[in-house]
């Protein structure tokens, strides 16, 4: 049977900087065999002493890792591809798992929680690293913020930040799931915190607890690569499309109300939020969730879209959602699509510029300034 | 021309809770004015009191944002598809306004 088997990146030297390599054999002892005769020492590098597959090297055929088929034993046939992925690249593993240094191999335990992303081709452990190393904040922990938020934190995106002050309400359960109903009456990036540590504990989750506003938005933001927006209100969204501009950052925006849902990428350069809507709705005109209500489920489907912007993002693949906007309705479940344009005019990143700093929010939204004050313990 | 309007969201109650009308019109405006003839409020919704369309509402000829054409000048053709979205800023329940600053 002849195969062609992936060789990682340290692998190489020993197959002549050579990425794939074709193998004969009927199983997959038998290829790693005849490697071995080709390429003298390849043993060394995927069999222990006991000329077995140490669990930090994990072999793939197709798609499916070999310990759950049968082994080395794994029969082959013609034209399947197989896979060596070592989790330890660089170095022992000293401590048997948990977040290793940004720039170190991955774990056993990280290889294995990862597998099923490290096995794509767009992802790899390269990429699997480079997501452990993004900085990405999310902005409100509620119904977008929560499928967001846990999607980063399951894909090993090594530090979120989450903006969030509020206090877990019985009504947000409806939808937010980083939080449950032992939560209530808890501080939300509490239970944000805790959520995400038991879906993922090697994620780093840093808590910025208070109000996001123009003093504190430059300093915030500027520790990220990426912003993700799920705000309630048009001051933070204003406030933080403005602050991402200024920045240079990536700013995935999405919103949702009733059946409804829009999602979009802003690149610095590429379009704003200002571009789509120069000015926010007088008062009172749109509706909250709270007032209008919003279907749970549309909060996934949106969120969701995000955390996959982000993580085309930080892996830099695909077609980003960049100059489009992508409007969701549940009730007709269409998608739909709107071309998102830079307006020359605009007044943050248009040619002649007149937003070149924050401005005061609640003015321009005509929103009243928010009664809150820091804990004081 | 006739041409079908998808209305989203919260302007959805201005036209009976359709998602989806037919409305006549030669240009935008006059598919607006078309629309408010038998559901009043709805010209308010999308156009001030200076004739020009509100910069909170977006509306699409097709998959174009009309401030890139002609505005509510824009013309319209047979079978066109225009959208109406108006900006939505739900998200977290009550994460806090920005403060004055």
């Amino acid at each position: 049977m002849a195969v062609s088997v992936y060789i990682p990146t340290p692998f190489r030297r020993i197959t002549a900087n050579r990425e794939y390599v074709q193998a004969e054999g009927t199983n997959v002892a038998e290829v790693l065999d005849g490697l071995t005769e080709r390429f003298p020492g390849f043993d060394m590098l995927v069999y222990d002493e006991h000329r077995e597959v140490p669990a930090h090297i994990n072999i793939y055929v197709n798609n499916q890792e070999i310990h759950e088929l049968e082994g080395t034993a794994t029969a082959l046939g013609d034209g399947d591809q197989v896979a060596v992925i070592p989790a330890l690249a660089g170095g022992a593993d000293t401590n048997g798992g948990g977040a290793a240094a940004p720039s170190a191999a991955l774990t056993p335990d990280e290889a294995m929680r990862y597998s099923r992303h490290i096995i794509m081709g767009q992802v790899g452990s390269i990429g699997q690293r480079q997501l452990r190393n993004s900085k990405v904040l999310v902005v409100g922990a509620g119904g977008l913020g929560s499928p967001v938020a846990i999607y980063l934190a399951l894909a090993g995106v090594g530090t979120i930040g989450i903006v969030d002050f509020d206090i877990v309400d019985l009504s947000n359960l409806q939808r937010q799931l980083l939080h449950q109903t032992e939560d209530v009456g808890r501080p939300k990036i509490e239970s944000a915190v805790d959520s995400l540590h038991s879906y993922n504990p090697h994620v780093r989750v840093v808590t910025h607890a208070a109000p996001l506003t123009s003093e504190n938005a430059m300093e915030i933001i500027g520790d990220y690569e990426i912003v993700v927006n799920g705000a309630d209100n048009f001051a933070t969204r204003y406030l933080v499309n403005d602050a991402a501009y200024l920045l240079g950052k990536t700013l995935v925006d999405g919103s949702i109300l009733l059946f409804d849902g829009q999602a979009t990428v802003f690149k610095p350069g590429e379009g704003c939020y200002r571009c789509l809507y120069p000015t926010p709705p007088p008062p009172g005109l749109v509706p909250s969730c709270a007032e209008a209500g919003v279907l749970g489920a549309i909060t996934g489907i949106v969120g969701s879209i995000q955390a996959t912007e982000v993580f085309k993002q930080v892996l830099d693949i695909g077609r980003p959602l960049t100059g489009r906007l992508l409007l969701v309705d549940a009730l007709t479940m269409e998608f739909r699509e709107m071309k998102l344009r830079r307006d020359p005019d605009c007044p943050l990143c248009g040619n002649e510029p007149t937003v070149t700093e924050l401005i005061d929010y609640d003015a321009f939204c005509g929103s009243p300034p928010l009664d809150w004050d820091p804990p004081t313990n | 021309m006739a041409v079908q309007v998808h209305v989203t969201s919260v302007i959805q109650r201005v036209v009976g809770g359709q998602r989806t009308i037919s409305a006549d019109g030669g240009t935008v405006i006059e598919m607006i004015d078309d629309i408010e003839a038998r559901y009043p409020g709805f010209r308010e919704t999308l156009v001030g009191d200076d004739g020009k369309l509100h910069r909170f509402v977006n509306i699409y000829l097709n998959d174009e944002d009309v401030r890139f054409l002609d505005g509510a000048e824009t013309q319209l053709s047979e079978g066109d598809e225009v959208s109406i979205l108006p900006a939505l800023a739900g998200g977290a329940a009550t994460l806090g306004r920005a403060r004055r600053g």
